[in-house]
């Protein structure tokens, strides 16, 4: 494949919101301390007034963007998704989910690509957390473009979202002039008739790196890119299952509760089929490069072919 | 105070206080003391200060108000019932199935309330939202809100504390109930968050005190909370937990029991008394 250039979802979540300013003059950007690594200060630098550092008070902040919603202001909460998801859970659930109020909360640094820092800020549980949340929509972007068109799209709805993006850069695979993004729609990026892959986020491109592998050794895949994970598109899903016989899941997040918990739910009632989980398998990351993680804990093309191999010899 | 809106003021603050017995006796549960000791600085924001609109509630230029001990939505109930946001007669489905009267304050469904709260500690984090959004905007509503002394035992109020101080919300006022009682005690016993005015005074508020029971008192913190410029306004209210009920008045065990049918008929009894005392006089 041919050498694809890099962003970081972090970034291209920080120059779309300065690139949506414009448009949208009721969008407020809050932060709890982190305006440079969560690069919403690009925002902050273009529209300093319509930026609000909440200090490293996530609660608070999740509770100040409550209030901002109510009275017509779409506001951004940002922070790394150990503290969005995790330390302020339950103020997103009671102050935001409950009254289903019109805020959208960007939780960077998402994974256990947040390399260096280590366990403590690499947050596998968020997708989890936050699907659990009745009328919370959640996305999780595979690159720049999807990142970017995510923002304007979580923008124009009415509700809840919550975004998730990386720290790592990572290759941008969507061609912006005709790529279109919906809520709750899955894109099937290749066909294939063996087996589904079906990931999120930064394991997209991986699939798509796995399938091509597997093509050279006979195997037809279909890769499926699910960027949101609630409401999931169970339609494509389903279709695969019945299609393909076997799914493989491949995601940034602990195997308990993310996309492979999705996959999982929407298959067993519909069309049952195998389905492996390639995830964070229910253990704490540790610091290290991002990028050696990545392949330590399987979350890589060889590890994805390997699974499919091995699912397909049990098939 | 006016006298004449005063003897208005305290017998409506005696049908504040029956319709909060009568949600809490219908609903056999919910939280009478602490909807008693804010009842009459409920009535008075409602009737005497506030700008609301009960044919259209969600007017965008409305003051707010944010119950943020939420768990003495019977009260906030009351009040709104009797200013005309909904009928009295409703409040006797509190807690029902299929009532809008939900356990806690429910924005989504009940006309007047601003947000939904029940949680401990979030409720002032939206207040301060909203307020913060008035100065963004230039608009000129005001945003008050009332925390439990229990409380502000949340680490998260004094998150709201530090952004309110330093984003300068004038058009902030907190009320803290301060009736010395939470779930399992005195205040003071469970983990003392004393002295109150003095931590809100470091955070950066400007501090009143009040006696929540004294409409001249009540009157007199709110007008003074109108005066400060560039500081959020704290108003520590010294209440009793169960007010206007003799036998709920300092009991803790009032915090979350409902009365039964013979405690019911007393606390009534005593109210009609008290009602037909001030419209005698």
């Amino acid at each position: 494949m041919a050498d694809l250039v890099k962003k970081a979802t972090r970034e291209s979540y920080g120059e779309a919101l300065a690139e949506l300013g414009d448009k949208y003059e009721n969008l407020y950007v809050l932060d709890a301390d982190l305006a440079g690594a969560t690069k919403t200060g690009i925002f902050k630098k273009k529209f300093p007034d319509r930026h609000i550092d909440c200090g490293i008070a996530e609660a608070n902040m999740m509770g100040i963007a409550a209030g901002l919603s109510t009275t017509g202001k779409i506001p951004f909460a940002s922070s790394f998704a150990m503290f969005a998801a995790g330390r302020a859970y339950e103020i997103v659930r009671n102050s935001i989910g409950y009254p289903h109020l019109n805020v959208k909360i960007g939780a960077t640094h998402a994974g256990i690509s947040v390399g260096e820092d280590g366990a403590s800020h690499q947050c596998n549980e968020d997708i989890a957390l936050m699907r659990t949340i009745p009328g919370m929509t959640v996305i999780n972007p595979a690159d720049d473009v999807e990142a970017r068109a995510a923002v304007e799209a979580a923008i124009l709805h009415d509700g809840p979202v919550y975004i998730r993006f990386g720290r790592l850069a990572v290759p941008i695979f969507h061609d912006k002039t005709t790529y279109k993004f919906e809520i709750g729609k899955g894109e099937q990026l290749t066909d294939g008739s063996d087996v589904t892959i079906i990931a999120t986020g930064l394991m997209v491109y991986e699939a798509i790196k796995a399938a091509e592998e597997l093509k050279n050794d006979g195997i037809s895949a279909r890769v499926i890119n699910i960027h949101t994970i609630k409401p999931l598109d169970k339609e494509l899903v389903v279709k695969a299952a019945k299609e393909t016989g076997l799914i493989v899941t491949a995601e940034e997040h602990s195997i308990i509760g993310g996309l492979g918990s999705a996959v999982c739910d929407a298959v067993c009632e519909e069309c049952p089929v195998k389905v492996v989980k390639i995830g964070v398998n229910d253990v704490f990351g540790h610091s290290g490069p991002a990028a050696d993680l990545l392949k330590e804990f399987g979350l890589c093309s060889e590890n994805i072919v390997a699974t499919v191999k091995k699912a397909l010899a049990e098939k | 105070m006016d006298e004449l809106l005063k003897k208005q003021l305290q017998i409506t603050a005696c049908k504040v206080r029956m319709g909060i017995i009568e949600g809490v006796y219908n609903a056999k549960s919910g939280h009478p003391g602490g909807s008693l000791s804010i009842a009459d600085t409920l009535t008075y924001l409602y009737f005497a200060k506030m700008n609301v609109y009960p044919d259209n509630p969600k007017l965008p230029e409305r003051d707010r108000f944010v119950l943020s001990k939420g768990h003495t939505a019977p009260a906030l109930y009351s009040v709104l019932a009797n200013r005309g946001f909904f009928p009295v007669d409703e409040l006797k489905t509190l807690r029902h199935i299929g009532a809008r009267l939900q356990g806690h304050p429910d924005m989504k469904h009940i006309p007047g309330v601003d947000m939904s709260t029940g949680s401990l500690g979030q409720g002032i984090s939206a207040a301060c939202g909203m307020a913060l959004s008035a100065k963004l905007s230039s608009d000129t509503y005001k945003v008050y809100a009332i925390l439990g002394d229990g409380e502000i035992e949340e680490g998260q109020v004094w998150e709201a504390a530090m952004f309110a101080a330093h984003n300068k919300l004038d058009n902030l006022v907190a009320v803290v109930d301060n009736n010395g009682l939470q779930i399992d005690g005195k205040i003071s016993d469970v983990c003392s968050p004393y002295p109150i005015t003095d931590k809100f005074a470091a955070f950066g508020w400007h501090v009143i005190t009040m006696d929540a029971h004294d409409f001249d008192s009540i009157e007199k913190a709110f007008n003074e909370a109108e005066t400060v410029v560039n500081q959020p306004v704290v108003i520590v209210q010294t209440s009793t937990k169960g007010k206007g009920v003799s036998f709920m008045e300092n009991q803790v065990s009032w915090h979350g029991t409902a009365p039964n049918a013979e405690q019911y008929e007393q606390a009534m009894s005593e109210l009609r008394a008290q009602l037909a005392e001030l419209e005698a006089n």
